[in-house]
């Protein structure tokens, strides 16, 4: 079981809690835990990865294990505590002034 | 006793507002999809219930919402839970959040590119849905303009989209160029007796027409001048700010550009300056009234370089001569400090025998005549900056 935290904006549109569980079949990567998410809530595609492209949103960011996944490969896997559930893949907005 | 409701977009979300039919006492809903930058909301003429949100935001793109019963509810018409992710192509499917400039072979090839602001040629890039125009016939059918500019159809109530590539097509799109809010195709107008003629006009490149539903489209742009371009009369390039019309009237069309106000007799194929008396020509909104073809409303702006009311006094001016003859109305709103601007889409009428005009500023405030102009009273004071202002008139 994969955990993701989605930020408050998403949370509101998927009427999901701060953290979701999903079950990710095969390698555990970018591709693979976004298309579970998007099964699972399909009002979430295209606000996180462009619809035909797929390449993340631009203030949008992954973190694994208090590092910056996201500008790895789509395909690359997340670490081994990731794709176990032991810590949570973070989607997370940009912060902006104003 | 009928009664109205007016549809606010903000830049924090939208909101909902209800009176009866002396637009006195009002209730207020919202906000609605709070936080996110409603860009506008528009309900069927067909069915009232039936209403279309652009829900947009610079970190999650675009959203479109439905709602089939009065705005009570919403919902995305193309995301259905439990279907799956990819169509036979292996893409992802096509859904209601889904604007996808043609590309195709047949039509699409060349509409590559368009000019940017240093000269060189630029790709279409997706950002947002400026206007949703519902079909005067048929509640599943609405269009969707674009940033980047282009015109997007749907037929089965906002669930799919497809472009109109015929108009970036028609062979000036190349030499469009976005103005400072961005290359935004903002207005469109259908025909109410002929849906094969639509007008659209986009920020900087002019306004255009089908008479063919899409298809093939053309320049309406002769007559107008702009000394912001280097040739001041060129077929495309002119920043208009939005175009309105009477129902009854759909060859007769008036215009704010970015400077003149602007009248066309003629389907838009000759435009001429109706500014007259006004105290500025720059402005944002443009308004006909809703039982009087020739009365027409404006707010004028100081200049493109001070986006507020001249001396800090917020004036609607009213013409009931379709232009050049313009009296200032002023009775209700700010006669002083007032510094908000009116932006294009944030100007609606009423369709009551006393024709109500509404409109709402950066400011927060959403203005409100029951008496065609003659006097104002806000409706809300404090939203967020007011994007677009519609209503509806309800039995």
């Amino acid at each position: 079981m994969i955990r993701v935290v989605l930020p408050p904006h998403l949370r509101t549109l998927s009427k999901a809690g701060s953290e979701v569980q999903l079950d990710v079949v095969g390698p555990v990567t970018q591709r693979s835990v976004l298309d579970a998410l998007e099964v699972r809530y399909p009002m979430l595609r295209g606000t996180i990865r462009d619809h035909v492209s797929l390449r993340r949103r631009p203030f949008l960011r992954f973190f694994a294990c208090a590092e910056d996944w996201s500008n790895e490969p789509l395909d690359t896997p997340y670490p081994a505590a990731i794709a176990s559930g032991e810590e949570p893949l973070l989607i997370i907005g940009a912060i902006a002034g104003g | 006793m009928s009664k109205v409701r007016v549809l606010a977009g903000t830049r924090k979300g939208a909101f909902i507002l209800t009176a009866d039919g002396k637009r006195q006492n009002w209730e207020i809903s919202g906000p609605h999809f709070a936080g996110w930058e409603m860009y506008h909301l528009k309900g069927s003429s067909v069915d009232p219930n039936r209403i279309y949100a652009s829900q947009t935001s610079g970190w999650f793109g675009q959203i479109i919402q439905r709602s089939d019963d009065g705005g009570k509810t919403w919902f995305q018409p193309g995301t259905p839970p439990g279907e799956p992710i990819t169509g036979p192509e292996g893409m992802l499917k096509g859904e209601s959040n889904k604007f996808v400039y043609d590309t195709s072979a047949e039509t699409g090839k060349p509409l590559t590119t368009h000019l940017w602001y240093d000269g060189t040629q630029h790709p279409w890039e997706f950002k947002r849905v400026w206007h949703l125009e519902p079909s005067h016939h048929d509640p599943n059918t609405v269009y969707a303009g674009a940033e980047d500019a282009a015109l997007f159809k749907s037929t089965d109530g906002g669930v799919t989209w497809h472009e109109l590539s015929g108009l970036r097509g028609h062979g000036t799109g190349p030499k469009w160029q976005p103005g400072a809010g961005g290359m935004c195709l903002h207005t469109v107008i259908i025909d109410k007796k002929n849906p094969e003629r639509i007008y659209i006009a986009i920020s900087a490149a002019g306004a255009f027409r089908t008479d063919d539903g899409g298809k093939t489209w053309k320049p309406i742009n002769r007559g107008l001048h702009s000394q912001y371009i280097p040739d001041p009369n060129a077929e495309i390039g002119h920043c208009v700010h939005h175009v309105a019309l009477h129902p009854s009237r759909p060859d007769v069309l008036f215009m704010q550009k970015h400077w003149d106000v602007m009248r066309s007799d003629d389907a838009g194929d000759q435009w001429h300056e109706v500014s007259g008396n006004l105290p500025t020509d720059f402005g944002f909104v443009i308004d006909v009234h809703a039982h009087e073809p020739e009365t027409i409303y404006v707010v004028p702006i100081k200049s493109d370089g001070e986006h507020f009311p001249i001396d800090g006094k917020l004036r609607v001016y009213r013409s009931k001569s379709g232009g050049n003859e313009w009296q200032e109305l002023s009775k209700g709103l700010p006669e002083k400090d007032c510094y908000v601007n009116v932006l294009r889409d944030a100007m609606a009428v009423d369709q009551l025998d006393k024709c109500g005009v509404y409109f709402g500023t950066t400011g927060g405030q959403v203005y409100c005549s029951p008496d065609a102009g003659d006097s104002w009273a806000p409706i809300v004071r404090d939203l967020p900056a007011v994007l677009s202002v519609e209503v509806q008139t309800l039995p």
